[in-house]
């Protein structure tokens, strides 16, 4: 113990000799480090969260066209909607005794960029979007009423929009916010949703007839097109959808339906399942996150350079110090581990500044992610990486002192300490 | 009783031309315990190379150097570290001191390889050199006498049992030198060091009772 103490003694006072070198060394270690430790668990996050994430739902119907793009539009609330299906096909799978759940959804407006979506209160009634957990309003807030004006909010909507129960607004028409393009209905917020990390909290919900009433809205479910008059009730005939959210009895069920729906019909895609759908999105885009990986690891590896070269070159400037070191007695393997253990404790403090670097790149990713897609990622949430890149980083710093340390370890103590008189 | 005993000493050096060149050639040569002994010798007749092989520091070619009961010379070169560590305190003429440390940690880094350190020891070993006041300066904002001063309490901060002083007034004027070997004898007396001194400094030589040519010794 005594022989560990006086290593980091030396050790320690060597790093501050020679602190600006150290410092450079480690701060290049650290943003290498922070950078490996983002990239792997921001992206292991990121396809936990789309592939399997609060999403509570099985498969999305919607018109024929990519499913990638219908699970983009109905579930994560960003792409534009493939089109629309006929109300009739959600009645159809309504009332499909292997459907457990099917909520209608109705877009195609925005109040400042955040998405309207018109649904049912069955959204809110019998929907989990979490096992055993269904959106609830915050405080004294409500559900809206299907036959009024209202609108319940998504939390993060709500925050970034700075409305609350009570508040009015006119909704904008079209998914992208254009302000000449304002609806002269006016919609009340009865309800603030609780956050539930999901896309769902970027949301403004309205009743499903809401939706169909908007001034300039047309109607083609029958295949004509069809305006809602005041006063008047919607033929269900007329009604479309822009995509039907469903939750089956069984996993089965979706083998049957994909094979029905996409494989024999032609009218309507089933996005089943949405996690498989997103995964492939996450495949189709990897080489991006391999690029970012071997850039942070080419960093690393610049860095461990950086350690091996700073150390390498001080070497010779050092034998003085080293002949010194041992005619008080240290031996060769003495000055050979202390340049090892100064190039690891020069990636230790790597290590650690690292986190700190890869706090800052998370939580900037992680806003960024937030207010894209409403899903949250948890700068603490444990993933191995935060374990196997320290150690690999100091390990490396050890190989990297190991070059130098030989260099040391052959020091000649006569030669280096006194002339030959 | 003998605390260092050399006998048949010899080293030889390759000269930069290829020859070999006979540096070190000591039939006897011995020091009792909390003797102090000078050797006069002028440049190049081989007083460090003397020093060093005592310290374990370079390689007999032959012959046997006992440091308390401990047979140097048939050593590894790790034991001779470690024996250096423990028995041998060694002070330089140009003191050997660790720029990037404090006078403090410089006397420390002489226990470390040894005894283990003791930071009690080691700031009343400065305060003993008159360098209470001076433990946190490094060695460059100290005078060159107080860099000696430090390098005399590194020396004998092991606690040894030899201490070896190669030249040590080799850089300090007339008045600095007279006060450093006055400290050197004083302190090595205290912690019941022996004590080996070389120079070729008439005045310093003056000082010991026993004062011999280094020609005497080293029969080359």
């Amino acid at each position: 113990m005594k022989k560990q103490i006086g290593l980091f003694f030396i050790v320690q006072r060597s790093l501050r000799q020679h602190a600006l070198s150290t410092l450079i060394t480690t701060l290049s270690i650290a943003l290498g480090t922070g950078l490996v430790i983002a990239v792997i668990a921001i992206r292991a996050q990121s396809v936990s969260a789309f592939t399997g994430g609060p999403i509570g739902f099985d498969a999305v119907l919607g018109a024929r066209g990519s499913p990638l793009q219908l699970v983009l539009n109905a579930v994560f609330h960003l792409e534009t909607s493939p089109g629309n299906i006929p109300w009739t096909m959600y009645q159809a799978v309504k009332n499909d005794p292997r459907v457990e759940l099917a909520i209608p959804y109705a877009l195609g407006d925005n109040y400042y960029g955040y998405r309207i979506v018109g649904t049912t209160t069955t959204l809110f009634t019998e929907f989990e979007y979490r096992k055993g957990v269904r959106f609830r309003t915050q405080g004294d807030g409500r559900l809206f009423d299907p036959d009024r004006q209202e609108a319940v909010l998504g939390s993060y909507a709500a925050q970034k929009l700075g409305l609350t129960v009570g508040d009015k607004f006119n909704p904008y028409h079209g998914l992208v916010f254009d302000e000449s393009m304002r609806h002269d209905e006016q919609y009340i917020v009865v309800g603030v949703l609780e956050a539930t990390n999901s896309p769902s909290d970027r949301v403004i919900w309205i009743p499903i007839e809401g939706i169909y009433r908007l001034d300039g809205h047309v109607l083609r479910g029958s295949g004509e097109e069809y305006v809602a008059q005041p006063g008047q009730e919607i033929p269900d005939a007329h009604k479309e959808v822009s995509a039907v959210m469903l939750k089956f009895r069984n996993p089965q069920i979706g083998f049957m339906m994909d094979a029905t729906i996409n494989k024999q019909g032609k009218v309507a895609t089933l996005a089943w399942p949405i996690g498989a759908v997103m995964a492939g999105l996450f495949d189709k885009i990897g080489w991006i996150n391999q690029i970012l990986a071997l850039v942070s690891y080419l960093v690393v590896l610049v860095a461990a350079g950086s350690i091996l070269a700073s150390i390498y070159n001080s070497i010779n400037e050092r034998r003085r110090e080293f002949a010194i070191l041992r005619s008080l007695g240290a031996r060769r393997k003495t000055v050979f581990a202390v340049i090892v253990l100064e190039a690891a404790s020069i990636a230790a403090l790597g290590v650690l500044i690292g986190f700190i670097v890869y706090g800052a790149i998370f939580t900037s990713a992680s806003a960024i992610v937030r207010a894209q897609t409403g899903i949250v990622l948890e700068l603490l949430k444990f993933h191995p990486v935060f374990v196997v890149a320290p150690v690999c980083v100091i390990l490396l710093g050890v190989v990297a002192g190991i070059v130098p340390a030989l260099k040391a370890y052959q020091t000649d103590v006569a030669t280096n300490l006194t002339p030959i008189s | 009783m003998s605390l260092l005993t050399v006998t048949n000493l010899e080293k030889t050096y390759v000269s930069p031309e290829g020859s070999l060149s006979r540096i070190i050639n000591v039939p006897h040569f011995e020091i009792d315990t909390g003797k102090q002994i000078a050797l006069r010798g002028s440049s190049g007749t081989g007083k460090t190379t003397f020093l060093n092989l005592i310290a374990g520091i370079l390689q007999a070619d032959s012959g046997h150097i006992v440091v308390a009961g401990e047979e140097i010379t048939a050593l590894s070169e790790s034991e001779r570290d470690r024996l250096r560590a423990h028995y041998i305190g060694y002070i330089f003429q140009t003191f050997n001191l660790l720029a990037g440390y404090t006078a403090l940690e410089n006397v420390m880094l002489g226990m470390m390889f040894g005894t283990g350190m003791d930071t009690n020891f080691a700031q009343h070993l400065l305060e003993r050199v008159g360098l209470g006041d001076r433990m946190q300066y490094r060695p460059s904002q100290l005078s060159v006498g107080q860099q000696q001063r430090v390098a005399v309490a590194r020396a004998i901060a092991n606690r040894p049992r030899l201490v070896l002083a190669d030249e040590p007034t080799g850089n300090l004027d007339y008045h600095h030198a007279n006060e450093a070997v006055t400290l050197i004898r004083e302190i090595c007396h205290e912690n019941s060091a022996a004590l080996l001194i070389v120079s070729h400094d008439s005045e310093v030589l003056g000082r010991f009772e026993e004062a011999k040519d280094f020609t005497q010794v080293n029969c080359v």
